[in-house]
C-alpha cells in the first residue's frame, strides 16, 4: 500500500492538446499557407468585389424573383419615404437660407434659386438618399441575411440548390436601387420646394426670379448625374449590407456587428464615391453658359 | 436507383486546427451507411463536405462523376438538386411555416401546379407525424417537430442521397424507433442512397447496411455493419459498449498514462466475449423489398474472404435463415 493508485484518475490531464501519436511517419501540415496579416483587408474588399460581380452575373440568371423583388422593394421604400421626406425638407431649407444669404450680399439674388436647386439635387438628394437607404434598409438587409446565416437557413436553402445570391441577395440589391433612384426623385422635387418656399417666404425672394435660374444655371445632366449616383449608392449599400450579413462573426453578436459595420463601411464608401463621381461630372459636363 | 458517393482522401483543417485526414470511403448505391464518432470529431463537417458546404483542401467527393469539392459552382448546384439533407436543429425557414418550408424545394424545382404541391407535401407531413402543425411557424413548435419538418423537407423531392445529421438527437426513444423505422421503409420505396450521422447505439445496431467511425482524426473503419460490430478495436468497442474505458475520453482522446493506469485495473471488462449482432430492421409489411439489400447481398458475399473472421460468422448468421436480406 505504498502508492495508492486512483481507481479513476480524473479526466482533464496537464496537456490540454492531446500528444500527436506518431501512427503516421511524419503526418503532412495540413494546408501550409499562412496568410498574411497585412493584406487581410484587400482580402476583404477583394470578397466584396467577388460579391458584387456575382450578383451582376445574377441578376441575369433565372427565374428571376419577382414576389421576393416586390416584397423587398415595398419593405425598403415604407422604411425610408416618410424619414426621406421629413429630412429633405429642412435639408433644403438650410442650402436655400444658405446660399440665399450669401447671393444676398454678393447682390447676385436672382441666382438663389439656381444655386440652390443645383446643391439639393447634385449633392443633398443623393447623399440623403445614401443614408437612407444604408441606415434604414441596409442595416435591416444585413441583419436579416445574417440571422439567416446563423442559423443555417442559407445552408440549408444552398444544399436545396437554391443559390442565397440569386434568391435573396439578388432582390434585395435591385430594391434597394430602384428605391434609391425614385427616391432621389421625391427628396428632389420636396428639397426644391422647401428651398423655394423658405427663399420666397422667408427671405423676401421673388418667384419669378427663383424660378427663371433654374434654366439659368442648371441643366438636365445635373439631374441625370443625380440619379446616376443615387443608382451607385443603392447599389452599394446593398452590396455591403449583403455582404457583412452573408459573412457574420460567430452567433449573434456578430450578428449585431456586422450590421454596424455594415452601415459604417457603406458610410464611408458613398462619401468617397460621391467625390469621385462628382469630380468626373464637374470634369466631363461643361457647366451651363461657361 | 440511388446513386455512389465515392469519398477519395479528403482532408479537412480549420486553421491549423485539422478536423479529419485522408478521408475514404464508398457509400454503396442504395444502401444504408452510418458513420459514428464521439461528439466534436468533425462528423458533421464530413456530411457538410459531401454535399460541398465546406471545401476540403484535399481530396474529393465524386457523386455521378461531378466532384463536390473542386468542381465548378454551377455543376455543384444541380448535383445538389439531387441530395435531401436533415441538419441537426432542421435548419427551417424561420419566416415560412412549416407548409411553406417543406414545400420550398418543390416551389423552387418544379413547375408542378399549387393543387400537387399541396398533396405531396402533406404526404411528407403524414409520413413525419406532423398533421395538424403545418400552418405554424418553426418558432412555434418543439425542437423534435422541426427535426422532423426537417427531415420531412429533405424528403419532398425524392432525393438520390440522404443525408441525416444525428436524426435522433432531440427525440424520444419511441420516435427515434419511429424514425429509424421510417428511414429504412424510405430506403425501400425510393432506394435513395443514406448516410447517417449519429452516436445513438441503437440506431447503429439496428438500421444500417454498412458502418463507419470517425475517431482521432481519422476514419477508423469503414465497411459491412457486422465488422465494426464484431470489430475488437478499442476504440469502436468502447464506443458501441458506451463505456468509459478505453481510448476515448471526455477531451476525445486520453493520454498514455491514463490509458496504462486504466489497462492495469480493467482489463477484465474489455474482455466480455464476442458481442452479438443484433439483426437489421427490415421494411414495414407492405413496403417493397430493398434492392439496396440484395445488392449488398451481392457485394458482401463477394468481399467475404477479406473480412475479420467473427464478422463472417455474423454476416453469414444473419443471411442463414430462409431468403437472407430480402425476407418478405
Amino acid at each position: 500500500m505504498t502508492a495508492p493508485m486512483p481507481v479513476r484518475p480524473p479526466e482533464p490531464p496537464e496537456k490540454p492538446p492531446p500528444p500527436a501519436e506518431p501512427d503516421k511517419a511524419a503526418r503532412p501540415a495540413p494546408a501550409a499557407r499562412r496568410p498574411s496579416r497585412l493584406l487581410a483587408p484587400l482580402r476583404e474588399t477583394g470578397k466584396l468585389f467577388a460579391l458584387a460581380v456575382a450578383v451582376a452575373r445574377a441578376v441575369f440568371r433565372r427565374p428571376f424573383q419577382v414576389r421576393e423583388f416586390i416584397e423587398q422593394f415595398w419593405f425598403v421604400a415604407s422604411v425610408t419615404i416618410l424619414p426621406a421626406a421629413l429630412v429633405s425638407i429642412p435639408f433644403g431649407a438650410v442650402i436655400a437660407l444658405q446660399v440665399g444669404s450669401l447671393t444676398q450680399q454678393l447682390g447676385a439674388q436672382s441666382f438663389t434659386g439656381g444655386a440652390s436647386v443645383l446643391a439639393v439635387i447634385q449633392q443633398a438628394s443623393p447623399l440623403i438618399v445614401a443614408l437612407l437607404i444604408s441606415g434604414a434598409a441596409g442595416s435591416a438587409i444585413c441583419a436579416d441575411l445574417g440571422s439567416r446565416k446563423i442559423r443555417e437557413e442559407l445552408d440549408a436553402m444552398e444544399v436545396m440548390g437554391v443559390s442565397p445570391i440569386q434568391r435573396l441577395v439578388v432582390p434585395r440589391v435591385l430594391a434597394t436601387m430602384l428605391v434609391a433612384v425614385l427616391l432621389n426623385g421625391l427628396i428632389s422635387v420636396v428639397g426644391t420646394l422647401g428651398g423655394y418656399f423658405f427663399n420666397v417666404i422667408m427671405q423676401d425672394g421673388t418667384p419669378g426670379a427663383y424660378l427663371a435660374s433654374f434654366s439659368a444655371l442648371a441643366q438636365l445632366p445635373d439631374l441625370y448625374i443625380s440619379e446616376f449616383k443615387a443608382l451607385i449608392f443603392g447599389f452599394i449599400a446593398g452590396i455591403v449590407a449583403a455582404y457583412r450579413g452573408l459573412n457574420p462573426r460567430g452567433g449573434p453578436k456578430g450578428v449585431g456587428d456586422a450590421v454596424n459595420q455594415s452601415v459604417v463601411i457603406t458610410f464611408m464608401l458613398l462619401f468617397f464615391v460621391n467625390m469621385v463621381l462628382t469630380t468626373i461630372y464637374l470634369q466631363i459636363v461643361p457647366a451651363k453658359g461657361s | 436507383m440511388g446513386i455512389e458517393v465515392v469519398v477519395e482522401g479528403l482532408t479537412k483543417s480549420f486553421g491549423k486546427q485539422n478536423i479529419w485526414q485522408n478521408v475514404s470511403l464508398t457509400l454503396p448505391a442504395g444502401e444504408v451507411s452510418v458513420m459514428l464518432g464521439p461528439s466534436g470529431t468533425g462528423k458533421t463537417v464530413f456530411l457538410k463536405s459531401i454535399i460541398g458546404l465546406l471545401k476540403p483542401e484535399q481530396g474529393r467527393v465524386l457523386i455521378n462523376g461531378v466532384d463536390m469539392v473542386n468542381s465548378p459552382e454551377r455543376e455543384i448546384m444541380e448535383t445538389r438538386k439531387l441530395f435531401g439533407l436533415m441538419f441537426q436543429d432542421g435548419a427551417l425557414f424561420g419566416s415560412m411555416s412549416l407548409f411553406d418550408n417543406i414545400a420550398f424545394p418543390l416551389r423552387e424545382h418544379t413547375r408542378k401546379k399549387e393543387s400537387e404541391i399541396r398533396r405531396i407535401v402533406m404526404e411528407r407531413i403524414d409520413i413525419v407525424g406532423l398533421l395538424g402543425a403545418e400552418g405554424k411557424l418553426p418558432g412555434e413548435i418543439s425542437g423534435g417537430m422541426r427535426k422532423r419538418a426537417g427531415l420531412a423537407r429533405a424528403l419532398v423531392l425524392d432525393p438520390q442521397i440522404i443525408l441525416c445529421d444525428e436524426p435522433d438527437s432531440g427525440l424520444d426513444p419511441v420516435r427515434t424507433a419511429y424514425l429509424s423505422q421510417l428511414l429504412i421503409d424510405l430506403n425501400a420505396q425510393i432506394d435513395a442512397t443514406m448516410l447517417i450521422v449519429t452516436h445513438n447505439l441503437d440506431i447503429a445496431a439496428t438500421v444500417p447496411d454498412n458502418m463507419g467511425m470517425l475517431f482521432c482524426r481519422n476514419l477508423v473503419t469503414f465497411g459491412p455493419r457486422e465488422v465494426l460490430l464484431t470489430s475488437d478495436t478499442p476504440v469502436v468497442s468502447q464506443f458501441l459498449a458506451g463505456r468509459r474505458e478505453g481510448p476515448i475520453g471526455m477531451s476525445e482522446e486520453k493520454d498514455a498514462a491514463t490509458l496504462a493506469a486504466e489497462q492495469q485495473f480493467d482489463t477484465a471488462p474489455l474482455l466480455t466475449g464476442p458481442r452479438t449482432v443484433v439483426p437489421q430492421l427490415e421494411p414495414s409489411p407492405g413496403m417493397p423489398v430493398r434492392q439496396g439489400a440484395l445488392r449488398r447481398r451481392e457485394r458482401v458475399m463477394s468481399m467475404m474472404g477479406q473480412l475479420p473472421e467473427a464478422a463472417r460468422t455474423a454476416i453469414l448468421n444473419s443471411y442463414a435463415p430462409a431468403a437472407g436480406g430480402a425476407r418478405a
